[in-house]
C-alpha cells in the first residue's frame, strides 16, 4: 500500500495505491486519480510547461507545453531540446513547435498566440 | 463632456473579463474595460504552468491558455478595451448619480469617464521584503517570486543560478520547480509557520519531484553579501514563530526569492472610500459582490486572494450579473438605489474570514454560496453553521482543511430561512 496525493488537479485528493491488488486507487474523487495512482507507481509521466525563444514578438518569450504528459525521466532532455528552438512572431495559439518530442508521440505546442511587435 | 459607459470595469485580469462578458451577457451595451498592461490577461500570462480551468471548462489549461478563452469571449462582445491606460482615481457618485474614473494613457492622455457601475478587478501585489523585514544586508538578488516569474516567462531572464525560497506560497514552489528545469539548483524553500501555504499538489510536483527540502518552522535570519546576496541564513522558530540561537543553516546562494504572501490592491477602492475588511485587506461585500457604495462591485484577488482562477472567474460572472442588474433597475427607476437590509456573516473559531461579509435577504430564496479559509491544518473536523441562538443551521464534514486551500460550502434557501441572523461559521475538531 503506498499514499500519494493526486496532482492532476489543484483538488489534491490523497490516495492509498495498492500494489499488491493490482495497483487498485482510493480516494480518488474522479477517474483522472485512479489513473494516476496507477502510472504515478509504475511509469511516472508529467505535462511539461516552458517556454521558447521567440524574435520579432509582443514578448521575448513564447510559452509552450506538451499535449500530454511524457515520462518523468526524459524532462531534462526534454528542456535540452526546448532550448534549441528559434522562432518568429507570429506564432498561433496551438501551433506545434516540436513534433514527436523525443519519440513521445507527445507534440509540443504553443500555449498562446505570440503576435508580432506592434501588430 | 465626460464619456459615459453603462459599466466600467478596471483591471483587465481574469476577474475584469469574466465580469464584463458576464454584464454583456445580460443585456448591457456600453461596457469599458481599462487595463494598464499592454494585452488583457492579468497575471495569468506569467503562470505558464498548467492547473487552471478543470472545474471552469473541465479540461486543464496553462494561465495564458486560461486567458486566452475569456479573451476570445471578450472579442465575441461589443464590450469597449482600453490598454495601456492606468487608472488613477475612483470618485464614487452618491444619490444614484454615475461614478468617476480617472484614467490616464499615452494616447487620450487624462481622461474622467462616467459610469453608472463599477467592477473593481485590479488583482493584488505581491509582498515584499519591506513588508516583513528580513535583517541584513541590502544585496542585489532578491526578488519576489512573481517578479522572478515574470522575468523568465515573459522577459528571458534567468535571475539567478543557486537559490533559496522563502515562504510556500504556490508562486513559490512554481517558481523552485521552473527555476530547477531551467538549470538552476533550488538549495531550500523555507517556511516559517508549521504547515505549507502553497496546495498540496505543488509541495509533492514542484518540490518533491525536484528532491528539494521543504524547512517548515524555518526563517531566514540574515543576508550576506555585498553587491550580490553570496549566502542566506535560515534558523528554526519555535512555537512563537521566534528564531532558536544555534539552529542557524548557512546556504551558499546567489539569490533570494520571496514567497510572504499577496495583498489585493485596494489603493483605489479606500480612495473611493469603499469599506475594507481588515482580515482580508479587500472590500466587504455582499453575496452579489456589491460594496459598501451602491454600483460599485468587486471581484477576484483584489476582493480576497484566491488559489484557483476557476473561483475567480465564477465570483467575477457574480459581480457582472450583478453590474447588469444594478444598472437596468437604475434605468427603470432612477435616483438613490434603497438602502439594502443585511444580514451579517461572522467568522468563528478556527475560520480567519468569510466572503461575502454578509448577505441581502432578498438573495437568500435563492441559497447562498460561503467561501472562507480556516485558521489551522485540520483532519477530520465539521463546518458548522450556526444562528443567533446557536442553533445548527448546516454541518459539513470534511477530511482536511487546511489555510493553504479556500474552503466553499453552499446554504440552501430552506436552511436559510428558519435561521435567526446573524450566521456564524466555525470548525469544530472531530477526534479521530
Ligand atoms: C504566480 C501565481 C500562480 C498561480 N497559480 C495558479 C494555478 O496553478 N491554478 C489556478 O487556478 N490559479 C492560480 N493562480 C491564481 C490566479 O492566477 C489568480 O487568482 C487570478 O489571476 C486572479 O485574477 P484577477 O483578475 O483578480 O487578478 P490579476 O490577474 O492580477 O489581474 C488584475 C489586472 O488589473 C490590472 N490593474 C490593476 N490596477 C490597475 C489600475 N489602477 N488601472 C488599470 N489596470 C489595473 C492589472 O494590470 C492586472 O492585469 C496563481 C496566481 C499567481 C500570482
Ligand atoms: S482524484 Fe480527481 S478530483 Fe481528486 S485531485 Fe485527482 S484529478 Fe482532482
Amino acid at each position: 500500500m503506498k499514499e500519494l496525493v493526486c496532482i492532476v488537479c489543484p483538488r489534491g485528493c490523497r490516495l492509498t495505491v495498492d500494489e499488491e491488488q493490482g495497483y487498485k486507487v482510493t480516494g480518488n474523487s474522479c477517474p483522472r486519480g485512479a489513473e494516476y495512482g496507477r502510472t504515478e507507481l509504475q511509469n511516472p509521466t508529467r505535462t511539461l510547461t516552458t517556454t521558447v525563444c521567440v524574435a520579432g514578438g509582443l514578448h521575448r518569450r513564447l510559452p509552450v507545453r506538451t499535449n500530454r504528459a511524457i515520462p518523468k525521466a526524459l524532462l531534462p532532455a526534454a528542456m535540452a531540446e526546448a532550448a534549441r528552438v528559434r522562432l518568429q512572431a507570429p506564432v498561433a495559439a496551438g501551433q506545434i513547435i516540436i513534433p514527436n518530442l523525443l519519440g513521445t508521440g507527445a507534440d509540443l505546442i504553443a500555449s498562446r498566440a505570440m503576435p508580432a511587435a506592434g501588430a | 463632456m465626460a464619456e459615459t459607459y453603462q459599466l466600467i470595469v478596471i483591471g483587465g485580469g481574469p476577474a475584469g473579463l469574466a465580469a464584463a462578458c458576464k454584464a454583456w451577457e445580460q443585456g448591457l451595451r456600453r461596457v469599458l474595460v481599462l487595463e494598464r498592461d499592454c494585452e488583457l490577461g492579468g497575471i495569468l500570462n506569467q503562470c505558464i504552468h498548467n492547473g487552471f480551468g478543470l472545474h471552469r471548462f473541465g479540461e486543464e489549461l496553462t494561465g495564458p491558455e486560461y486567458a486566452g478563452r475569456y479573451i476570445a469571449m471578450l472579442a465575441e462582445t461589443g464590450v469597449e478595451v482600453r490598454l495601456d491606460t492606468m487608472v488613477l482615481q475612483l470618485v464614487p457618485g452618491r444619490d444614484g448619480h454615475p461614478h468617476e474614473v480617472h484614467a490616464v494613457n499615452g494616447k487620450q492622455g487624462y481622461q474622467v469617464l462616467q459610469a453608472q457601475a463599477v467592477v473593481l478587478a485590479m488583482g493584488c501585489r505581491e509582498r515584499t521584503r519591506g513588508a516583513i523585514s528580513i535583517p541584513g544586508e541590502r544585496p542585489s538578488g532578491i526578488f519576489t517570486a512573481g517578479a522572478a516569474q515574470r522575468f523568465l516567462n515573459i522577459e528571458g531572464y534567468m535571475v539567478g543560478r543557486r537559490v533559496v525560497i522563502l515562504g510556500s506560497g504556490d508562486i513559490g514552489l512554481i517558481m523552485a520547480r521552473r527555476m530547477t528545469l531551467e538549470g538552476a539548483k533550488v538549495l531550500a524553500c523555507v517556511e516559517l509557520m508549521p504547515y505549507s501555504g502553497g496546495l498540496t499538489r505543488n509541495i509533492v510536483q514542484c518540490l518533491q519531484d525536484y528532491n528539494i527540502p521543504l524547512y517548515l518552522s524555518h526563517t531566514v535570519t540574515d543576508i550576506r553579501g555585498h553587491d550580490r546576496v553570496e549566502q542566506v541564513v535560515v534558523s528554526r522558530v519555535g512555537p512563537d514563530r521566534q528564531p532558536i540561537p544555534g539552529t542557524e543553516m548557512v546556504f551558499d546562494c546567489d539569490t533570494l526569492l520571496l514567497s510572504v504572501g499577496l495583498i489585493p490592491e485596494n489603493e483605489l477602492s479606500r480612495g473611493a472610500g469603499v469599506e475594507i475588511d481588515p482580515r482580508t485587506r479587500g472590500p466587504v461585500v455582499a453575496e452579489n459582490r456589491e460594496t459598501s457604495i451602491p454600483g460599485i462591485f468587486a471581484c477576484g484577488n483584489v476582493l480576497h486572494v484566491h488559489d484557483l482562477v476557476d473561483f475567480v472567474s465564477a465570483e467575477s460572472e457574480r459581480a457582472g450579473a450583478a453590474a447588469a442588474q444594478y444598472v437596468q433597475a437604475q434605468d427603470a427607476a432612477p435616483g438613490a438605489p434603497a438602502p439594502a437590509a443585511a444580514i451579517p456573516v461572522q467568522a468563528g473559531e478556527g475560520v480567519s474570514y468569510t466572503v461575502p461579509q454578509h448577505l441581502h435577504p432578498a438573495a437568500l430564496a435563492a441559497g447562498a454560496e460561503l467561501f472562507f479559509r480556516v485558521r489551522r491544518v485540520t483532519k477530520t473536523a465539521n463546518i458548522l453553521v450556526e444562528d443567533a441562538n446557536g442553533a445548527r443551521v448546516a454541518k459539513f464534514a470534511r477530511t482536511h482543511l487546511a489555510p493553504g486551500e479556500m474552503e466553499n460550502i453552499t446554504l440552501p434557501a430552506a436552511l436559510l430561512a428558519r435561521a435567526t441572523p446573524p450566521l456564524t461559521v466555525r470548525i469544530e475538531e472531530v477526534q479521530a
